[in-house]
């Protein structure tokens, strides 16, 4: 290798700027622990995990999916069905013996939860990021990811405002695996689900890479504990749009045309600090964690990608169809899909099937959008 | 433009969210009334938001 070749791959950081990056995040989740309360402070240390496991494991949700539509790789499928598995044996009885004090990520299914599902899933590959994702991408300076991200918070926003709107459409009723047996029926469906992609997935598909079991124990091991410390599954989508409704309220904004934003319990948490939301701390821990493992890894200096103005269009449009159809569907990956299966509500299977159909058409309008080259 | 710059950028937006709370929206934070650290054993409701909860009716 050259001089000039070897000067220009960006160093890591030296340990005593490391040294000094830790001491700055352990400053700030002390300060939230300090001012907000402990629980606040450890939800962000929790967030600061999830963004440090998922960006350092390279490990998401929305690529093994397109891996599988695309190349029948099943590993990353395969990888998040194990971690859900992993996360239900435990979450199961947790609220089985403490349902006062833990509930799970419960909704219901309904006409606009499955189109919201679909059109998620479609425009999750689109922008290559769907909830977790796009935070970890615009955390890592993927530009499609930050510029993706405030049109996904005002899409949350109004899709929240809407919502009773859509539900009214038709919806049944909660239902919500529980106990032994829902566990049971829990385990048995996603060991099916793994099965179909192992028949379907190309050789070799069962060999999953070491870095992807790394995801899996930490994903699993933080989505635990943060069952224990909120007393609630890890969501993320219910913070973003609550960001928004903040700046409408500051800004003299009236919600009251909402029976969402209106409601006791969101009134109540946009008059709170926003350092008190379960979501937004984990959505901000998300965020750091990302940037912080990205700068670790001297990730921060390339060049971000160019794209034509179509493509960028399209990320804008893709960012509020995610923020929107992520309200109607109850939760994007994380909050229906990986919770949502993780704690026995039905709704999460169902968002799965639709998610992973709109996902087959998202991929296919990605070489269309500009976004990438056409074969 | 390199991605350190996408990183600061993002992560002065979530600052100047937190900020804007804090200077015009929400009550002072109290952290005497806050729960306790753990929501396992705290013999309280889980009350926080969560994306997956159903509408006010």
């Amino acid at each position: 290798m050259s001089q000039a070749a070897s000067a220009a791959i960006p160093s890591s950081p030296g340990a005593a700027a490391r040294s000094l990056a830790l001491v700055a995040v352990a400053a700030v989740v002390l300060a939230v622990a300090l001012l907000a309360g402990p629980r606040y402070g450890l939800l962000l240390l929790i967030g600061l995990g999830f963004g440090l496991a998922l960006e350092g494991f390279r490990f998401g949700f929305t690529g093994p999916w397109r891996r599988m539509i695309l190349e029948r790789d099943a590993s990353g499928l395969l990888a998040q069905l194990i971690c859900i598995a992993i996360v239900a044996s435990v979450a199961f009885p947790l609220l089985a013996a403490n349902g006062a004090e833990l509930k799970g990520a419960h909704a219901p299914i309904g006409v606009a939860m499955i189109g919201g599902a679909f059109v998620f899933g479609a425009a999750m590959q689109i922008v290559l990021g769907c909830g977790s994702g796009t935070l970890v991408n615009a955390g890592s300076g993927n530009a499609i990811g930050a510029v993706a991200l405030p049109f996904f918070a005002i899409g949350s926003f109004a899709g929240a405002y809407h919502l009773t709107w859509w539900t009214n459409l038709g919806s049944l009723p909660v239902m919500v695996l529980s106990g032994g047996q829902g566990l049971a029926i829990t385990l048995i469906g996603l060991a099916a689900v793994a099965g179909l992609a192992l028949m379907l997935g190309k050789r070799g598909s069962h060999r999953l890479p070491a870095r992807y079991w790394g995801a899996i124990l930490a994903l699993a091991a933080l989505a635990i504990l943060h069952l224990i410390v909120a007393g609630q599954p890890w969501g993320v989508v219910y913070g973003l749009g609550l960001w928004v409704a903040k700046v409408v309220v500051g800004l003299g904004g009236d919600l009251s045309g909402s029976a969402f934003w209106s409601a006791p319990g969101n009134q109540a948490q946009l008059a709170a600090s926003v350092l008190t939301d379960v979501t937004s701390l984990t959505d901000f821990g998300l965020i750091g964690g990302a940037a912080l493992m990205a700068w670790w890894r001297a990730g921060l200096a390339s060049p971000i990608g160019v794209l034509p103005v179509r493509g960028w269009v399209a990320v804008i449009i893709a960012g509020l169809v995610l923020g929107y159809s992520s309200r109607l569907a109850f939760g994007c990956n994380i909050g229906a899909f990986f919770s949502g299966i993780g704690t026995g509500s039905a709704h999460g299977w169902v968002w799965f099937v639709a998610a992973f159909a709109g996902s087959w058409v998202g991929v296919r309008l990605r070489p269309w959008l500009g976004l990438e080259a056409r074969k | 433009m390199i991605r350190a710059h996408v990183t600061v950028a993002v992560l002065l937006l979530v600052a100047g969210v937190v900020a804007f709370d804090v200077g015009a929206v929400a009550k002072p934070l109290n952290p005497y009334t806050a729960p306790p650290m753990l929501a396992l054993g705290s013999g309280m409701a889980a009350a926080g938001a969560h994306c997956a909860a159903p509408p006010p009716k």
